[in-house]
């Protein structure tokens, strides 16, 4: 079902998603001093939503530092990529019945390897800096990365059971009578976690750990190069939450409004959720993280799969 | 786990609770009366300088951010040629105000003196001087002081008694 020519669609997940990205940036800031009786960024334009413009024309006006010690070519190829796998990402993603850019078969493999790519953007930039920190950085976010990548998949894999195939139109298309939150109550859960690691937002954000390692591995990293990491990040938390959407909470059914409105308040509920976990959540230990990742969440996904496959087969499903 | 959920939702009741941020340029501080703010030079009730150039604040002052110049007017009254505080170096420590035996040098309670220039926070004494008598209404030196001074011979002041004349046996 192809309503809307591709190059609509492209330009109109393009503007739609960048935007986000730099609207996301005062929401987050607003949010979370409204958590803590604060008022945030409010003196720029009203309500401060010229905030991320002031941001984005000092990062723009900042000294472009490239260290002389760095492996040049990588230093600056790192940035980039967090930003391409994200927006490649954003291809398979169906907002609503026809507006999808490419509405591949095997979509949620394809969202997968893309979210692995992104680790290259932090290990080589990290690597590159040459800096103890951000390899320090960049060698916590390949082992969580590594560790946290194996379940994500695991858990979408009940997902994959119940609508019978990788195709995102087709899983949005099985939750008609039902939402897959509610039998893969387990899996959203392992997929919530699996996702706030992925998109290395607190509590699980390691690599930079501000606290621990400067900046972790964008220490480095100044002008439009950091916007850039900045950029990735608050994308593939847009990415994460609409993935959420589609995957457990219907895409866009929904009664009532249009289904690209039902999509957009699904991913922006997320999105305040991944926000108050920020807000709320302190930052566990790296071997904490490792132990909770290999030891808990990945049996539990293995169970999850288990039990899913046992009900389908058991119930007479396919 | 469960305790997570609950601090995320005791985070999120913070929503509905007030803000403790004062929006500062329209809500102005409160600032109380003796606070330790930008230095004046304030005036006895007759509209004279108060200040008797006696040297006392720039030799209590911590930072030597006080430089003045003594001189006498006509009637032989002290007052200070030059008064220049340098407020790119004053800790505001209200010693000069203790110190100050004429109550001329006194700090209010004002803090908005940013400038773009360091230069522009050398005050001088025009900058100084105000039209007041700031927190001693009544009080004028030159009137309780048994100084001798053009226009006042001794013990022609306040709660003074005339001078004795040593050479008279009467009572």
């Amino acid at each position: 079902m192809r309503i809307y020519h591709p190059i609509m669609a492209i330009v109109g997940i393009l503007f739609v998603v960048l935007n986000l990205a730099a609207v996301l940036i005062w929401v987050e800031r607003r949010l979370l001093a409204l958590w803590q009786d604060r008022y945030g960024p409010n003196r720029v334009g009203p309500f401060g939503l010229l905030q991320p413009l002031a941001d984005a024309i000092k990062l723009f006006t900042k000294e472009d530092w490239i260290p002389p010690f760095a492996d040049k070519a990588v230093f600056v190829l790192a940035p980039a990529i967090v930003v391409i796998t994200v927006l490649l990402s954003f291809v398979v993603i169906p907002v609503s019945p026809g507006i999808v850019v490419a509405d591949l078969n095997i979509a949620l493999l394809f969202f997968l390897a893309m979210s692995s790519l992104g680790v290259y953007s932090i290990v080589l930039g990290g690597w590159a800096s040459d800096n103890k920190y951000s390899l320090l950085g960049s060698m916590r976010a390949a082992a969580q990365m590594i560790s946290y990548e194996v379940f994500m998949g695991l858990s979408l894999m009940g997902v994959v059971i119940l609508a019978g195939s990788f195709n995102l139109s087709d899983i949005v298309g099985a939750q008609r009578k039902m939402w897959f939150v509610i039998p893969q109550f387990l899996g959203f859960l392992l997929f919530l976690v699996a996702g706030l690691a992925e998109t290395r937002r607190l509590p699980f954000d390691l690599p930079e750990a501000e606290s621990e390692l400067i900046a972790g591995f964008h220490s480095e990293y100044s002008g439009m190069k950091f916007g850039m990491f900045f950029v990735g990040e608050y994308m593939g938390i847009t990415l994460i939450s609409a993935m959420i959407t589609v995957l457990f909470f219907g895409g866009w059914l929904g009664p009532g409004l249009p289904p690209v409105i039902w999509f957009l308040l699904k991913t922006l509920a997320f999105l305040c959720f991944f926000i108050l976990v920020r807000a709320a959540l302190p930052r566990p230990r790296f071997d904490q993280l490792m132990s909770w990742g290999w030891k808990v969440m990945f049996p539990l996904s293995l169970v999850n799969l288990l039990a899913t496959g046992a009900m389908v087969l058991s119930l007479g499903g396919r | 786990m469960l305790s997570l959920l609950r601090t995320a939702w005791n985070v999120f009741l913070h929503a509905f609770q007030p803000r403790v941020t004062k929006q500062y340029p329209e809500q102005p501080a409160y600032l109380a009366p003796r606070w330790r703010g930008r230095i004046v030079l304030t005036r006895d009730p007759d509209g004279g300088e108060r200040c008797v150039a006696c040297y006392l604040c720039a030799v209590v002052c911590p930072v030597d951010c006080i430089a003045l110049q003594a001189t006498e007017d006509r009637h032989g009254r002290r007052y200070p040629e030059f008064f220049r505080i340098n407020f790119s170096r004053c800790i505001f420590c209200g010693y000069c105000e203790e110190a100050c035996p004429t109550y001329a040098i006194q700090l209010t309670p004002d803090f908005e003196m940013a400038e773009h220039k360091r230069q522009s926070l050398v005050y001088e004494k025009e900058d100084l001087l105000i039209n007041g008598v700031g927190k001693y209404p009544g009080y004028n030196f030159w009137r309780v002081a048994g100084v001798q001074i053009g226009g006042k011979c001794k013990g022609q002041s306040e709660n003074e008694a005339p001078p004795t004349d040593l050479h008279d046996l009467r009572p």
